[in-house]
C-alpha cells in the first residue's frame, strides 16, 4: 500500500547543487535545522535509535522473559506499561522490537544503496548497453508488489528478518539507480564535466567530486521514504506470523495484540505508536530535506528580481527621472483617445521576509490603434512583466504595487488596486486583447490538434457555429501563409515545425479580431531564415487589420524594422521613450546608446570572417 | 494499434516467462528438504524418498521446471502439497473476493483522489494545507495498523460491522458490502491520502505550463482550462501514479483479507508461504505477475488514447 516511493519530486534539478557541494549542503542543513518540523523529526529517530541502542541498559525484562502468573497485566511499577498475554513486558518488548527495526530498516536501505547507487552512476556515466540492461531488469523488479515477493522469499529461506531486508532492499534498489542515472545524466553533459576531463582527471574523481555532492541530499531524502516503507513491510510480515517468533517486535506485538482484542484491546495501542511516530518521523524528516532544498533553489531564482529590484531602488539616475517625467507628460496629453495607457505602473513579488520585490516601477505609456509601439530591454528588465500586466496573466503571486491600466477608457488595473481586475479583463482577453507567445510550441496544448485549438476560442468569443468557426480557421491559416491549411489543421501540434506553430498562434491571436496585439518575444525562440517571415506577417496584418501592437522585444533590429515608436527599458524602469526613428538617430540614455552598440547591423565588418557570420545572420 | 498491444503483450509474456523462471529457481533452489517439511519429522527416510518421487523433487531442477511450464500452458498448475486441491480452483474462488475489494477501492481512490488532488491545486489555502498533512499521516501509518483499527473500534467495539467477514461465494450482496467496507475504507485511506498529494503537483504543474498561459489569452474559460486541458495533460501521471498504487495494494491486500478473515488471496498467500506450499505460492506470484501486467496494458493503452504523441509512436 505505501509500497511505491514517489521519486519523480526527487530528481534535483540539473545544476542546483554540484558547483559548490559543501556550500550548498551547508546552507541546506542550516535551512533544515529552521524548520521547526524538520527538528521535532531529528529529535524523534534520534530519540527511538538511543532507546533502541541501549535496551540492554534500560530494558527491566529479557525480551522473551515471561512472567505466567502476570499476564494481561495493566501498567504497574514493575512493568510500566503492563504485560502481553505470555506475561512478557511491553516496555522491555518494544524497546528490543525498536532495536530489530530500525537494524532491519538500515539493512534494508544500506542494501537497496549499495546496488542502486554504483548501478545509477554507471548506466548514467556510460550509458550503452549496461543501462538498457538495467532499465529491463528496474522494470521487472518495479513490476512486482514487495510483498509478494517477501512471501516468496519467506516460503524459500524460511523466516529471516535479515534475508526478507536485504530482498527488500534489492527490490527497492531501482528508487536509487533510478535517482542517481537521471542526476548523473543531467551532470554528465554540463561543461564542468567536460572541463575537469580536460584538466586531466580521471573518471573516477569526476564522479567522486561533482556526481556525489549532487545526489546526495535526494539520496537522503528516498533513504528516509525507504525506511518507512520498510519498517511497514517488515512489521506487516511480522504481523501475519511469517517473522522469527524467537524475536520481539513491534509487528509480533501488535498480531498479539490483535488475537487478544476482546481482553485487552490496549494492547495494539503501543506498537501501533511506535511504527507510526517512527514512520511519520521519517517522512516529515524526508519532507523537511527536500523543502530545504527546494527553498534553496527558489531564493536561486528570486535573486535575479531581487537583484533588479536593488538596483531600481538603489536611487534613480538623472537620465531615468528625466526620461519617465517625459513620458508621463507623453501620457497625460490626450487621454481617452489612447487604445491603451498605463500610468506608473508598478509590479512587484512578495518575499518571504514580508517585503516586495519591485520587477516593474514607475512605468507609463501608451499605444494607439494602428500603432506598433516596442517594449525594448534586455532580460529580466521588466517587459515581459508589463506585457503580463495589461493582459492580466501574471503569475499569482504578483502583486500590483502602483500605478493604473486602461484599456479603451476603462480601468483594468484602477489606481489602488493590487491586482488585475479579472471580471473585467477575462471579457477583454481573446476578444479585443490577443497574445502570441515567444516559444511556439510549448504554447499549444499538445494533446488537442491545431484545427481545435483555433476553432474553440472562436465558438466561445464570437459565439459563432463551429462549422463557420472552421471556415474561418482555414482562412485564417491560409492568411498566415501556411499552404496546405487542412492538413495543418487536421494536425497535433508535435507534428509541425516551430515557425509553421508560430503562424499558428499568430492566426489565433487575430482569430476574433483584436483590437490589440500582445506580441512577447514573437521571433527569438525560431531560426533566423523564419524570424524574418514571421515579422513579416505582423507588420502585413497590422497594416490590413488596424490593430494596436505592443511588440515585447530584446532584440532593436526588430523594433528598427517594425515599429512606430519604442519604450525603452532597464532594471523595471522605463529608460527612454519616443518615436523609433528619433530614438534610433539620437538616443538620449546612454543604456540605449549600448543596447544600440549592440546590434550587428551597419556595423563596419571587422574580418571576413565576422562579415560572413552577419550576412549569415541576416 | 493492434501491433501496439501485441507488442505489449509480448513483453509482458517475457516479463511473466522471466518472474516464473527467477521464482521456481528461488523457490526449489532453496527449500531445503521440502519431504521432511510436509511429512514432518517422525518419517522414516524411506517414506521421504517416495514422497521426494512423488513429488518430482528428484529431477533436476530444470526438467522440473519444463514440466511445471507445460501444465501451466495447459492451465494446470499443480495441487497443494497439504490440502492436494488443485492450485487453479484455489485461485478461482479467492480471486472474485480480491478483485472486487481491489478493483472497489481503485475506483473509490481514482474518484476521491483526483477531487481532492485537483481541489487543492487550484484552490491552494486550507485544502491545500489538509492534503499536505493528510498525505503525512496516510505514509506515517501503514494500512495494516489502519486494519486493525478499523476492526477493533468499529466491529468490535462500535458493532457497526462484522468483525470477520460472513461471506462464501454464494452469500448475499448484503453481507458483501458489510464484509467489505471496513477493509476498503482502510486501502482507501493510504490511497486516497497519497494519490491526491501526487495528483495535486502533476496538476500544479500543469497548470504553471506556457500553454495554459495561451489558452487563458485567447478568452477560454478557467472551468474549460482545468477539466478539458489541464486535466488532461495530468492523466498520464495520475494513471501512473494509481497504477503503483494498484500493484503495491495487491501485497497490502494480503494482510488485510487475514485481518478481516476474508476468503480471498491473502490467507491462501499466508498458510502457503507459512507451510513453504511451493505449488501454490507459485500460483499466487503468477497471478500476480498477470495482474500487473494487465494493468500495465491498459495503463498504456489510457495514455496513448491521451495523448497523441503516443498514439503516432
Amino acid at each position: 500500500m505505501t509500497e511505491s516511493v514517489n521519486t519523480s519530486a526527487l530528481t534535483p534539478a540539473p545544476g542546483t547543487p554540484g558547483q559548490s557541494g559543501t556550500v550548498v549542503r551547508s546552507t541546506v542543513l542550516k535551512r533544515l535545522f529552521k524548520n521547526p518540523l524538520g527538528i521535532v523529526a531529528i529529535v524523534i529517530l534520534l530519540g527511538i535509535a538511543l532507546l533502541a541502542a541501549f535496551a540492554d541498559v534500560l530494558a527491566p525484562f529479557e525480551e522473551n522473559y515471561a512472567n505466567i502468573a502476570k499476564t494481561l497485566a495493566s501498567p504497574d511499577s514493575v512493568n510500566i506499561l503492563g504485560t502481553d498475554s505470555a506475561g512478557r513486558d511491553i516496555w522491555s518488548r518494544l524497546l528490543f522490537g525498536a532495536r530489530l527495526t530500525l537494524l532491519s530498516a538500515l539493512l534494508c536501505a544500506g542494501v537497496a544503496v549499495a546496488i542502486g547507487l554504483p548501478a545509477g552512476l554507471i548506466a548514467g556515466y556510460y550509458a550503452g548497453r549496461f543501462e538498457a540492461v538495467s532499465n529491463w531488469v528496474v522494470s521487472i523488479l518495479m513490476s512486482l508488489p514487495g510483498l509478494i515477493v517477501l512471501l516468496t522469499i519467506r516460503a524459500a529461506f524460511g523466516p529471516s528478518v535479515w534475508v526478507s531486508m536485504i530482498a527488500f532492499g534489492v527490490l527497492i534498489s531501482p528508487a536509487y539507480f533510478r535517482l542517481t542515472r537521471t542526476a548523473v545524466q543531467s551532470v554528465r553533459n554540463e561543461l564542468y564535466v567536460d572541463a575537469a576531463r580536460v584538466s586531466g582527471l580521471s573518471d573516477r574523481s569526476i564522479i567522486v567530486r561533482h556526481i556525489f555532492s549532487v545526489v546526495r541530499a535526494p539520496v537522503i531524502i528516498q533513504t528516509a521514504a525507504i525506511a518507512g516503507v520498510a519498517i511497514a513491510i517488515q512489521s506487516g510480515l511480522e504481523f501475519l506470523g511469517l517473522g522469527d517468533p524467537s524475536k520481539a517486535t513491534w509487528g509480533v506485538m501488535l498480531s498479539e495484540g490483535f488475537k487478544n482484542v476482546y481482553l485487552k484491546p490496549e494492547l495494539l495501542f503501543w506498537p501501533s505508536f511506535a511504527m507510526s511516530l517512527t514512520i511519520g518521523a521519517l517522512v516529515l524528516l524526508g519532507n523537511a530535506i527536500r523543502d530545504a532544498m527546494e527553498d534553496g533553489e527558489k531564493i536561486k531564482h528570486r535573486k535575479k528580481p531581487a537583484d533588479k529590484a536593488a538596483t531600481a531602488t538603489s536611487g534613480p539616475s538623472p537620465t531615468v527621472t528625466r526620461a519617465s517625467r517625459k513620458a508621463v507628460a507623453a501620457v497625460e496629453s490626450g487621454t481617452e483617445h489612447h487604445l491603451v495607457k498605463v500610468t506608473n505602473l508598478g509590479v512587484g513579488y512578495p518575499q518571504a521576509d514580508g517585503s516586495i520585490k519591485k520587477v516593474v516601477d514607475d512605468v507609463s505609456f501608451h499605444v494607439d490603434r494602428g500603432e506598433i509601439l516596442g517594449i525594448v530591454g534586455e532580460s529580466g528588465s521588466g517587459k515581459s512583466q508589463t506585457a503580463f500586466s495589461i493582459l492580466g496573466l501574471l503569475p499569482d503571486t504578483a502583486r500590483i504595487v502602483g500605478g493604473a491600466i486602461q484599456f479603451d477608457g476603462d480601468y483594468t488595473v484602477a489606481p489602488g488596486d493590487d491586482t488585475v481586475n479579472q471580471d473585467r479583463l477575462s471579457k477583454l482577453r481573446g476578444k479585443r486583447i490577443s497574445y502570441i507567445p515567444q516559444e511556439p510550441m510549448s504554447n499549444l496544448d499538445p494533446a488537442f490538434t491545431i484545427g481545435y485549438q483555433l476553432v474553440t476560442p472562436m465558438v466561445r468569443v464570437l459565439g459563432i457555429s463551429k462549422a463557420e468557426a472552421t471556415n474561418r480557421a482555414m482562412k485564417l491559416l491560409s492568411d498566415v501563409g501556411i499552404t496546405y491549411p487542412d492538413r495543418t489543421f487536421k494536425a497535433y501540434p508535435h507534428e509541425v515545425s516551430g515557425g509553421m506553430a508560430q503562424r499558428v498562434l499568430i492566426a489565433g491571436a487575430i482569430s476574433c479580431e483584436p483590437d490589440l496585439i500582445i506580441a512577447d518575444e514573437p521571433t527569438t525562440a525560431l531560426d533566423v531564415t523564419v524570424q524574418a517571415d514571421v515579422l513579416d506577417l505582423i507588420r502585413d496584418l497590422q497594416k490590413r487589420l488596424g490593430v494596436g501592437v505592443i511588440l515585447v522585444t530584446h532584440n532593436f533590429g526588430v523594433v528598427a524594422d517594425l515599429c512606430d515608436r519604442v519604450v525603452v527599458m532597464q532594471n523595471g524602469r522605463l529608460v527612454e521613450e519616443g518615436p523609433v526613428r528619433e530614438i534610433l538617430r539620437n538616443p538620449a540614455d546612454p543604456y540605449t546608446q549600448k543596447l544600440l552598440g549592440s546590434m550587428l547591423e551597419g556595423k563596419e565588418p571587422m574580418t571576413m570572417l565576422v562579415a560572413a557570420g552577419t550576412e549569415a545572420a541576416q | 494499434m493492434i501491433t501496439f498491444i501485441l507488442k505489449r503483450l509480448g513483453s509482458g509474456l517475457v516479463v511473466l516467462l522471466t518472474v516464473s523462471v527467477l521464482t521456481f529457481v528461488l523457490l526449489y533452489a532453496s527449500s531445503g528438504s521440502i519431504a521432511r517439511n510436509i511429512l514432518g519429522d517422525q518419517a522414516t527416510p524411506e517414506q521421504l524418498l517416495v514422497k521426494e518421487a512423488e513429488l518430482g523433487l528428484d529431477q533436476p531442477l530444470f526438467v522440473r521446471y519444463f514440466s511445471w511450464l507445460t501444465h501451466a500452458l495447459r492451465g494446470d498448475l499443480g495441487a497443494s502439497w497439504f490440502s492436494s486441491e488443485p492450485v487453479t480452483n484455489s485461485l478461482a474462488t479467492r480471486i472474485p473476493v480480491t478483485m472486487t475489494m481491489v478493483i472497489t477501492a481503485m475506483i473509490l481512490i481514482a474518484v476521491i483522489a483526483t477531487l481532492i488532488g485537483v481541489a487543492a491545486a487550484v484552490k491552494r489555502g486550507w485544502v491545500d494545507r489538509v492534503v499536505q498533512v493528510g498525505a503525512i499521516i496516510g505514509d506515517s501509518i501503514p494500512g495494516f495498523v489502519i486494519g486493525v483499527i478499523l476492526v477493533t473500534v468499529l466491529a468490535i467495539q462500535a458493532g457497526l460491522f462484522p468483525a470477520t467477514s460472513t461471506i462464501s461465494p454464494g452469500a448475499p450482496l448484503n453481507a458483501w458490502v458489510m464484509s467489505m467496507t471496513l477493509p476498503v475504507i482502510a486501502l482507501l485511506i493510504n490511497g486516497v491520502t497519497g494519490g491526491a498529494q501526487q495528483i495535486r503537483s502533476a496538476v500544479i504543474k500543469q497548470l504553471e505550463r506556457d500553454y495554459v498561459r495561451t489558452l487563458r489569452s485567447r478568452g477560454i474559460g478557467e472551468r474549460e482550462i482545468l477539466f478539458k486541458h489541464v486535466l488532461r495533460s495530468a492523466a498520464p501521471a495520475g494513471l501512473t501514479v494509481l497504477s503503483l498504487q494498484l500493484i503495491g495494494m495487491l501485497g497490502g491486500v494480503v494482510i488485510l483479507e487475514s485481518i478481516f478473515a476474508l476468503p480471498g488471496m491473502g490467507p491462501l498467500a499466508v498458510t502457503a508461504t507459512a507451510q513453504s506450499d511451493l505449488p501454490v505460492v507459485m500460483g499466487i506470484v503468477m497471478y500476480t505477475v498477470v495482474v500487473v501486467i494487465v494493468v500495465n496494458l491498459l495503463v498504456d493503452l489510457l495514455n496513448g488514447w491521451l495523448n497523441p504523441k503516443v498514439r503516432v509512436s
